[in-house]
């Protein structure tokens, strides 16, 4: 059994009534007495969920960073798995997993730039021109969140004979694909900039001064979409680092499928690179924290 | 001038108090005829609407007029569906927006948020590909104009409203446009602000002579500032002509309810008279069938007397330099009574009223 925080044992001493003590304010006695559902939690709460959280992450990860500096099972330590890394005579073995590295940076470029070109305007276009269309784009960008991996690439299995059959095998064409997987994350981080903006009025108001739309593409309303742009990107590029299902089944190779198969002759490195993509995906999100709370002329007056 | 064919006062004669004496380097706009229509909507139902140039036109109506549809159908943001739009004398229905070189400020603030105020006026004539020192220079003298030359470096959230406004209005006026459309831009500020604004807006206007349309739902800021007012309803105008034409000689009762407080006072037309209280009074407008209707009489046109029609005091209320008070017949008609602070009517206090005898505009009583 729970007690709220804030209600006294019942079983409490009273505490002795100071004797010229002023009465509370009401506001002060209500806050003293009212139960504190869905109130902010007081300075040690926070602090406590902090540490619970942080640790439910932390402990692992410093599990990893420990693995990495292991020496067999005998319980020593060394710096040979990390070295070895950036040793030239051993760079060979792990080729393949730069190349991997390669190909992940390479579907982040393509995806990232599906998105701008074919969501973002498609995006512009119905919130300025069709909005009734608005609930319908949603819809098909949510739809990926709900099917599994498994099933999208049932469903892509005979899309890609095609696609290879035209383009070829190469792996950025696997972008299309994830082009697809990050709909859902990258449409919620544009509109909830152009939900931000009044991008009717804004457009309408460079248009009477005489823009064309290009203009007021690129002069009023990208600028003002800018943090929802690198959101969307920078969270698309986080998506396709982490991805491994659909490389796997369709027999491409990225950073996750490679660190797999890494991992099976050497298992040190593989948590070496997972660690660095962890890194990487942690820098992405901070990007995405600053440039969000970012606003010209903040500082001055 | 301009108006429906029906039912408009004569504006040829009207004069143009606020540009008298100011050079018109505006553009001459003619609306002829204008349609347009909203999912089976008529939103503008054949508007006609000629305006001088260096005239200043105020659009006022209720919510779902259509007056804001005209603006921007003058501004080419709404296609039209039949009718055509001239500026000097040539059809711009089918310019787009960006090519018809109108101003235009805006309800809602819409300067560009990454923009600094400077930049923000900077914008239209950037556009027009304005030399870099002559764009600056101009955006300068004009921030200057709207008394806010030390702003410049500002973003727009670092400003307040009227201040936004103020910028959002030199940005549409740096490019010298042909025609300044106003579409309700003081009305997102409080009040105190919103009077400054409207006499700047004003002052400027007359000083640069530039064409003006100026939509409003608000009557008294109409009035205050337009050389002439458009009375608009649903989706045509009702009534065009000088302020004090409007408020003087409406000629419909709609424009006598809209514009203006007025009492509808029961009473009987016959012919060209209707009798109210027991006086008989000239009817305005058009003819209407002999009948019970509902006479819109001003409150000023009612004066409290020492002899007269009895009635009872309700309430009065005292306005800075005159009084409101409303008195009750012992007909139990409701009237508001407009008179000099001096007198002060209690309330329960018996008094005497009487009708100046202006003439006024009825509506049939259902």
């Amino acid at each position: 059994m729970t007690t709220s925080p804030v209600s006294p044992p019942r079983s409490a001493p009273l505490a002795p009534t100071p004797p010229a003590a002023k009465p509370a304010p009401a506001t002060a006695r209500v806050n003293d007495t009212a139960v504190s559902i869905g109130a902010e939690p007081s300075g040690r709460a926070r602090w406590i969920i902090l540490g619970a959280v942080g640790l439910l992450f932390v402990v692992p990860i410093l599990s990893m960073v420990e693995f990495t500096f292991r020496d067999g099972l005998a319980g020593a330590y060394t710096l040979d798995h990390w070295t070895v890394l950036f040793d030239p005579e051993e760079n060979s073995r792990y080729r393949q997993l730069f190349a991997a590295i390669g190909n992940s940076l390479t579907l982040a470029v393509v995806t990232v730039a599906i998105v701008l070109l074919v969501l973002l305007p498609t995006m512009i276009l119905v919130h300025l021109q069709f909005p009734r269309l608005r609930r319908v784009l949603e819809f098909i960008c949510i739809i990926p969140i709900t099917v599994p991996a498994i099933v999208l690439v049932v469903g892509l299995a005979p899309v890609y004979g095609v696609v290879t059959r035209l383009l070829g095998g190469s792996v950025w064409t696997l972008a299309f694909a994830y082009g697809i997987t990050v709909l859902p994350y990258a449409y919620r981080a544009i509109q909830a900039n152009i939900d931000a903006v009044d991008m009717v009025t804004l457009s309408e108001a460079a248009r009477s001064l005489g823009a064309g739309w290009g203009s007021v593409l690129a002069r009023v309303l990208l600028p003002n979409l800018r943090r929802g742009i690198l959101a969307g990107s920078l969270i698309s590029v986080a998506v396709v680092l982490g991805e491994y299902t659909i490389a796997s089944l369709l027999n491409r190779q990225n950073l996750q499928t490679a660190l797999v198969q890494v991992s099976k002759s050497d298992p040190y490195v593989a948590v070496i690179f997972a660690l660095l993509a962890l890194l990487l995906v942690f820098v992405l999100l901070l990007l995405i924290g600053r440039v969000g709370s970012t606003r010209p002329g903040r500082t001055s007056p | 001038m301009t108006e429906t064919p029906t039912r408009t006062t004569d504006a040829s004669t009207a004069g143009s108090a606020g540009t008298a004496g100011t050079p018109a380097t505006g553009a001459t706009v003619a609306l002829v005829d204008v349609t347009k229509q909203y999912a089976g909507h008529r939103a503008l139902d054949g508007i006609s609407l000629d305006i001088r140039p260096g005239e200043f036109i105020a659009l006022l109506g209720p919510s779902g007029c259509g007056k804001t549809t005209a603006l921007r159908a003058l501004s080419g943001l709404e296609r039209i569906d039949s009718g055509s739009i001239h500026i000097d004398g040539v059809d711009v229905a089918d310019v787009p927006v960006n090519r018809r070189d109108i101003g235009m400020v805006f309800q809602s603030y819409s300067l560009f948020p990454h923009l600094t105020a400077l930049q923000n006026i900077e914008f239209g004539l950037r556009m027009r590909k304005v030399p870099a020192g002559e764009r600056r220079r101009r955006a300068a003298e004009t921030l200057d104009l709207v008394g806010l030359g030390h702003f410049g470096a500002r973003y727009a959230h670092q400003l307040s409203g009227g201040q936004q406004q103020r910028v959002a209005l030199a940005r549409a006026l740096v490019t010298r446009p042909r025609v300044l459309l106003l579409d309700e831009p003081l009305s997102a500020l409080d009040a105190k602000v919103r009077v400054q604004l409207r006499d700047e807006i004003r002052r400027i206007q007359t000083d640069l002579g530039i064409t003006t349309v100026f939509v409003t739902h608000d009557q008294e800021e109409a009035l205050a500032v337009a050389d002439r007012v458009a009375v608009m309803r649903e989706g045509t105008i009702e009534q065009i002509g000088t302020p004090e034409q409007l408020y003087a000689t409406p000629s419909t009762a709609f424009v006598a309810d809209f514009v203006g407080l007025s009492n509808r006072v029961p009473g009987v037309l016959a012919g060209e008279r209707v009798t109210v209280l027991g006086t008989a009074l000239e009817l305005l407008g058009d003819p209407q069938p002999d009948g019970a209707v509902f006479a819109l009489v001003r409150p000023e046109d009612i004066r409290l007397t020492d002899s007269g029609i009895p009635a009872t005091v309700v309430a009065s209320s005292f306005l800075g330099s005159l009084r409101r008070t409303q008195v009750r017949t012992d007909d139990d008609v409701l009237l508001s009574v407009q008179h000099e602070v001096g007198t002060h009517p209690q309330q329960g206090e018996r008094v005497f009223i009487t009708l100046t005898g202006r003439p006024v505009a009825a509506t049939p009583r259902a």
